[in-house]
């Protein structure tokens, strides 16, 4: 069952264009990856999808209906949610308040506060200090956390691997594979290969705002990703 | 003891600076809005009291019952259709089109009420007062008007610090277009702070028109005292606006206790050596600058 159908997609800052054309598939509870050097496309892909960039509606379907260009409050309400690169934790409240603005629309669901300190044992160790005093793998974790909070179908999940360390960035593939075995599908962007194509059923390399590959991890060659990945 | 008495008159004016204040930190602190018709909304308030007073025949602390709700529906509607569309363009747009907007309603209340001065009057209590022992007495309406604003800021406290509301008040000032992301609609949030800081100065009118006349160009010394109250307090701190309030009007009092002519003054002069020695004002949150 395909949950998030992406068709010709083009997105554009002002008059420069970032995507070209792009189309790619999420089936429900599974885990797609897309890669892609710095500036190929990856970010914007994701911010189009949750209505921060002008796009068609019919360039995005959610279960077989048009979605596209509807406001990001909206695609929340129907499960789509982003955590977003650089974490974005809110510095001015706690680590449990970040964790209930993640359940602000109130999208009824399996996770709750109880679920997510399960999963992430600090969240709740340190629930009333400022987000911003956990460390950056912490904070990650509070990213994850507060996009679980609204209950996703879809989790978009952008760069969570950027300045960890790499014992940190392992736990919290970790943490990503068990999410999507309680059935929440993931999109997960990275530029970091290694850890992406371990988890993913599916990749899609981007290279200046194209899909220049896409595949089963397992059936595509080191050569053929670097190729796509490097335009060499 | 007519320095004390002073003293006291001032920590109760105090109140009521703060009740002005609250609404414009509110709107600067969740959106970066500075609304410079803000204190023309609370004369705007005021005379919607006189009409309700004159309409229904009721005490003007009841009409606050009908125009706060009012005044929250045009902040409401006002940010919606207008305001919403200038945020996100830096500070200036939001200036301009508020300004135009003092200008706007000061004319429109001038057309419609004329350039009579006004008072609301509710029927005794503003000339009651409470003897305190030793010469000194307070004012009922002074003392009521500071237990008012105090409420008031107890519940916006709370609300911004325990509701669901309040944490999206929150994150959006912190970080508005990752709070849009996290499913917090902006336009309706920045809507209800409008509403809510309209509703909040519409207390603050009504409390004004009772305590002194008012006219129709009334409303900018009141923004500035409330500029002043929420600089002197430091942004981002409710207790801070009214110790910003507090002082503000301890300095006003006792300026006109050394000499009448220098009360508003004195007040001046606080708010400036505040902005010379503590820019972020005495009580500052955090020293964030965006």
């Amino acid at each position: 069952m395909t949950l998030l159908r992406v068709r010709g997609l083009s997105a554009f800052y002002g008059d420069f264009q970032a995507l070209f054309d792009v189309s790619l598939e999420v089936a429900e509870g599974r885990t797609v990856a897309v890669i892609g050097a710095n500036g190929a496309g990856k970010s914007t892909c994701l911010r189009a999808l949750v209505g921060a960039l002008p796009v068609p509606a019919g360039a995005v379907e959610l279960d077989g209906r048009p979605v596209g260009g509807r406001p990001a409050h909206a695609l929340v309400d129907l499960g789509i949610v982003l955590v977003p690169e650089g974490r974005k934790i809110f510095p001015s409240l706690t680590v449990q308040e970040n964790l209930l603005v993640g359940a602000y629309r109130g999208r009824p669901g399996p996770w709750t506060l109880e679920r997510v300190h399960r999963l992430f044992p600090v969240l709740s160790e340190r629930r009333d200090q400022p987000g911003t005093n956990l460390s950056g793998g912490e904070q990650q974790m509070l990213a994850i956390g507060r996009g679980l909070m609204a209950n996703p179908r879809l989790l978009l999940v952008d760069e969570i691997s950027l300045g960890l360390a790499p014992l940190v960035v392992r736990h919290l593939y970790e943490v990503l594979r068990a999410v999507n075995a309680e059935g929440v599908a993931l999109l997960v962007v990275e530029q970091d290969v290694s850890q992406v194509l371990a988890v993913a059923e599916r990749v899609y390399c981007f290279r200046k705002g194209v899909v220049a590959l896409e595949g089963e991890p397992a059936r595509l060659t080191r050569a053929e990703i670097s190729a796509a990945y490097f335009g060499t | 003891m007519a320095w004390l008495d002073s003293v006291v008159q001032g920590v109760l004016l105090g109140g009521l600076y703060a009740l002005f204040a609250t609404g414009l930190s509110l709107t600067f602190g969740v959106m970066r809005l500075v609304n410079l018709a803000h204190g023309d909304f609370s004369i705007l308030a005021a005379f919607l009291a006189v009409v309700v007073v004159q309409a229904l025949g009721l005490n003007p602390l009841l009409a606050l019952l009908a125009v706060a709700p009012l005044m929250a529906g045009i902040g409401y509607a006002l940010q919606r259709l207008v305001l919403n569309r200038l945020l996100g363009r830096g500070i200036l747009p939001a200036v301009l089109v508020t300004f135009g907007l003092s200008i706007v309603i000061q004319n429109g209340l001038l057309e419609t009420f004329s350039a009579d001065s006004r008072r609301l009057n509710p029927g005794g209590i503003e000339t009651a007062s409470l003897p305190l022992g030793g010469g000194l007495a307070v004012g009922t309406f002074p003392l009521l008007t500071f237990g008012v604003a105090v409420v008031l800021l107890v519940g916006l406290q709370l609300l911004i610090g325990r509701s669901s509301v309040g944490r999206a008040f929150r994150a959006a000032s912190d970080d508005g277009a990752t709070a849009a992301l996290m499913g917090i609609d902006n336009g309706r949030l920045y809507a209800l702070a409008m509403a809510l800081s309209l509703a909040i100065v519409a207390v603050a009118g009504i409390f004004l028109g009772i305590r002194t006349t008012f006219t129709f160009a009334s409303g900018p010394d009141r923004l500035l005292f409330a500029f002043e109250a929420v600089i002197i307090g430091g942004l981002g701190s409710l207790w801070g606006t009214l110790a910003g309030g507090v002082i503000l009007g301890v300095a006003q009092t006792t300026g006109a206790r050394l000499s009448p002519g220098w009360g508003v003054l004195a007040g001046h002069l606080v708010f400036l050596l505040v902005l010379l020695f503590r820019p972020a004002g005495l009580f500052a949150r955090s020293r964030r600058v965006d």
